[in-house]
């Protein structure tokens, strides 16, 4: 990842397609892995376990939406109501089977990715902003049932309160405890999106985003294979929306309408479509970026102004700033922060020696 | 390579002052507030009007020296409505060691109402959240403080009989906006439909709420009933104004809840001289003539500005200020129960629940006589009736609970299912 060799050295399929390009890149995984599951926790504070837990479920999602719009290029508006799938499903086991979140956490994903296949199906027969559409009927479709079907949504409230997830009897019910457990799913599931994409059913995807034409002449069942996108695709978010109701101990549609779907947008694009890398920057860009700005705004301004009228000020300034340095990183980088890191990496490939 | 080291260092720069700057501050005899807000997402139109009524409060207080000596401060974080950046608000709150938090907005409500018992902060969700909150047993640290939809809906009932006499074979239209807070009234609507005698149809007004001609239409031409209850949000109110005023149905047979019940509702539907007779819920004092809202305002003069804008918007203003001053009165009980010493949030929550409206002089008129008890967290339910008369917004009913034996036994069944 930090690392690079002086050239493409490549010469088998074998090579090309390894996780670990280097051997030294074992070793920057082993660095992190200490980093985030030894010195993090123990070393900074609570409250920004308490972001990095909000960065890791967003990044869950990401990833997820990553594969069907980055890497098999089918649009989808629909993912916010997935998670609210995922996240019916798992706090109905969870309040009336009382089944442990191992259960219930699979459980929401395949609920999910049964609906995502359904949701998915005009893809079939339509790209592009048609699909854009039909997938924002979904969404429309899904919230509607979960507002109007008590047996979902658990009565007039539509909220579901879950106990706190429990592993070898111990409560997650503190952000160190959560942060273990997202963590956890957070790498699992960049570890599998890794998987996926250097896989048989991942060049299928690039396949079929590139030209679905090209892909079915090579042999390629596009019909399998977008739907398969979709299942994944909507699994991951499924298991995001099990992960925020877990949470926040309670599943409740309202955090799941379409401007999360378009945020988790945001994310992919801003990071980078079709990459791994990508979806994770994009995760922490979205998430962090507003909390960064607004501490920095209330330091600087608590000098200029009242904290009355500095509540006012933060708001608006930081949503102006926050809005201008998307379009400004877009600008730079159209292909997004992933391609500004792997831009940065080969400026370093050969310095200082560049011509 | 140069520019590269020259980034870098203003990087580096700035993260320092980011988040080194904040630590610097001295400590004295100091509180801290949390307080959620949204000036930026989907009820911004509250929000830039509600928050600024709660700063305003808390700054008066400051400025007489704080409360039995210590200063309070106060960490806003606006959240767009959104459901994770409440939490990282929350978050950020503990780690500033508040002993208090305002919550805004119905899924933060339920989002933080677990983390707030774990975390022993008692907030505040005026307005927000689920009628069932009200049961101090099982939500011990959330305070709704104020009257909740099911309160509001038995308050409702209660103008609507008042207005007609009796309710036996009278018909009543319930138009709401068909969301989760939408719908929670409708149990109570319907229980005491059965046992008043009255005729009740509901009408749902899909998201985003700015089109409901139909169901209006629907109302005033088919069901043709004697009074019209409206609960709707944002946008709707004022939509609701104009479709009523426009098929000819009597402004005067409407009552809405507290959140279509703004100046600024009216005034969008086309200004309080066509609203003549719209009847409102509010759960603070509406208009400028309080003894604190003068004292705000002689504050604003003393520093040689103006009085805020927002204060002509004075429903969600005064909203503001009464939430801060129920937070300012929790913090004076706990410090006063603690004999001075340093409070913490257990301590305030107890404070909460020995807070006595009628014994806030200062809140006189602006804050409902509510009483908060530990089971009771919504102190009562009570609600004021204003309506529009003569271009203004006039009390015509003085603070009342309405159906209460009705809602305290729904809270009770509700806490007894699980």
């Amino acid at each position: 990842m930090f690392h690079r060799e002086s050239g493409v050295f490549k010469t088998t399929y074998a090579s090309d397609m390894a996780l670990y390009p280097l051997p030294i890149a074992k070793w920057t995984v082993a660095a992190l892995a200490l980093i985030f599951v030894v010195i993090v926790p123990l070393g900074v504070h609570e409250y920004y376990l308490s972001i990095l837990n909000l960065i890791f479920i967003a990044i869950v999602g990401a990833l997820g939406l990553n594969i069907l719009v980055g890497y098999t290029g089918q649009i989808s508006i629909g993912h916010g109501a997935f998670m609210s799938v995922g996240a019916y499903t798992a706090a109905n086991l969870a309040v009336r089977l009382d089944l442990p979140f191992w259960l219930t956490l699979p459980a929401g994903g395949l609920m999910a990715a049964l609906i995502g296949v359904v949701v998915g199906m005009p893809s079939l027969r339509i790209k592009g902003l048609y699909l854009a559409i039909a997938t924002l009927a979904g969404q429309l479709i899904i919230e509607w049932t979960i507002n109007h079907v008590p047996a979902i949504s658990g009565g007039a409230q539509a909220s579901i309160e879950v106990p706190r997830p429990e592993l070898f009897g111990v409560v997650l019910n503190t952000q160190f405890r959560l942060y273990f457990f997202l963590l956890f799913f957070a790498a699992l599931a960049i570890v599998a999106t890794l998987n996926i994409v250097r896989s048989r059913i991942g060049r299928a995807f690039v396949a079929v985003r590139d030209q679905d034409i090209a892909a079915e002449i090579i042999g390629i069942d596009i019909y399998r294979y977008k739907l398969l996108a979709f299942a994944i695709s909507s699994f991951y978010a499924g298991v995001c929306g099990v992960l925020y109701t877990y949470y926040f101990g309670i599943a409740n549609y309202e955090q799941f309408q379409l401007n999360v779907s378009i945020d988790f947008l945001a994310m992919i694009i801003i990071g980078g479509l079709g990459s791994v890398l990508g979806s994770i920057f994009g995760a922490i860009f979205v998430t962090l970026l507003p909390i960064v700005l607004r501490i920095l705004l209330e330091n600087v301004g608590s000098l200029i102004f009242s904290p009355g009228e500095l509540a006012n000020v933060i708001s608006g300034t930081r949503l102006a700033v926050f809005g201008g340095l998307i379009i400004f990183f877009l600008i730079v980088e159209p292909e997004g922060l992933n391609r500004l890191w792997r831009n940065i990496r080969s400026y370093f490939r050969v310095w200082p020696f560049s011509y | 390579m140069r520019r590269f080291v020259k980034s870098a260092l203003a990087a580096s720069a700035l993260a320092v002052l980011t988040f080194g700057a904040g630590e610097a501050f001295a400590q004295g005899k100091e509180v801290v507030f949390g307080w959620q807000c949204d000036r930026t997402g989907p009820t911004a139109l509250v929000g830039t009007v509600l928050c600024p009524g709660y700063q305003d409060y808390i700054a008066l207080v400051n400025s007489k020296g704080g409360v039995e000596g210590y200063k309070i401060r106060v960490i806003e974080i606006d959240h767009e409505y959104k459901v994770p950046p409440a939490m990282e608000a929350h978050e950020r709150f503990k780690k500033e060691g508040a002993i208090v938090e305002g919550v805004y907005g119905t899924p933060q409500a339920g989002a933080l109402a677990k983390k707030l018992e774990e975390d022993k902060i008692p907030g505040t969700t005026p307005g927000f959240g689920t009628a069932m909150a009200a049961d101090g047993k099982k939500y011990p640290y959330v305070f709704p403080v104020a009257a909740s939809y099911w309160s509001q809906a038995g308050a409702a009932v209660e103008v609507v009989k008042e207005k007609l006499g009796s309710l036996k074979g009278k018909k009543i239209a319930f138009i709401f906006y068909d969301n989760p807070a939408g719908r929670e009234p409708l149990p109570i609507l319907e229980e005491l439909a059965k046992s008043e005698g009255f005729e009740l149809r509901t009408f749902a007004v899909p998201a985003p709420g700015v089109e409901m001609g139909a169901q209006v239409l629907d109302i005033t031409g088919r069901f043709k009933p004697d009074f019209v209850i409206a609960h709707l949000f944002g946008r709707s109110p004022s939509v609701s104004i104009k479709e009523f005023k426009g098929k000819g149905y009597p402004l005067s047979k409407i009552v809405s809840f507290v959140w279509g019940s703004a100046e600024a509702d009216i005034i969008a539907a086309g200004g309080m001289a066509v609203a003549e007779g719209y009847n409102t819920m509010q759960f603070a004092g509406v208009g400028s003539d309080f003894p604190v809202l003068k004292d705000i305002q002689a504050m604003y003069k003393a520093q040689g500005k103006p009085s805020p804008k927002e204060m002509e918007s004075s429903v969600y203003y005064n909203r503001g200020v009464v939430n801060a001053i129920v937070h300012v009165e929790a913090l004076r009980n706990a410090i006063k129960a603690k004999g001075g010493a340093m409070p913490t949030g257990e301590d305030v929550k107890k404070g909460m629940e020995a807070l006595k409206g009628k014994d806030v002089t200062l809140g006189a008129g602006l804050l409902p006589p509510l009483e908060v008890t530990p089971a009771d967290h919504e102190g009562g339910g009570w609600v004021q009736i204003w309506t529009v008369k003569g271009g203004k917004l006039v009390k015509t009913k003085d603070w009342f609970q309405g159906y209460r034996s009705t809602i305290q036994k729904h809270i009770a069944a509700e806490a007894s299912k699980s």
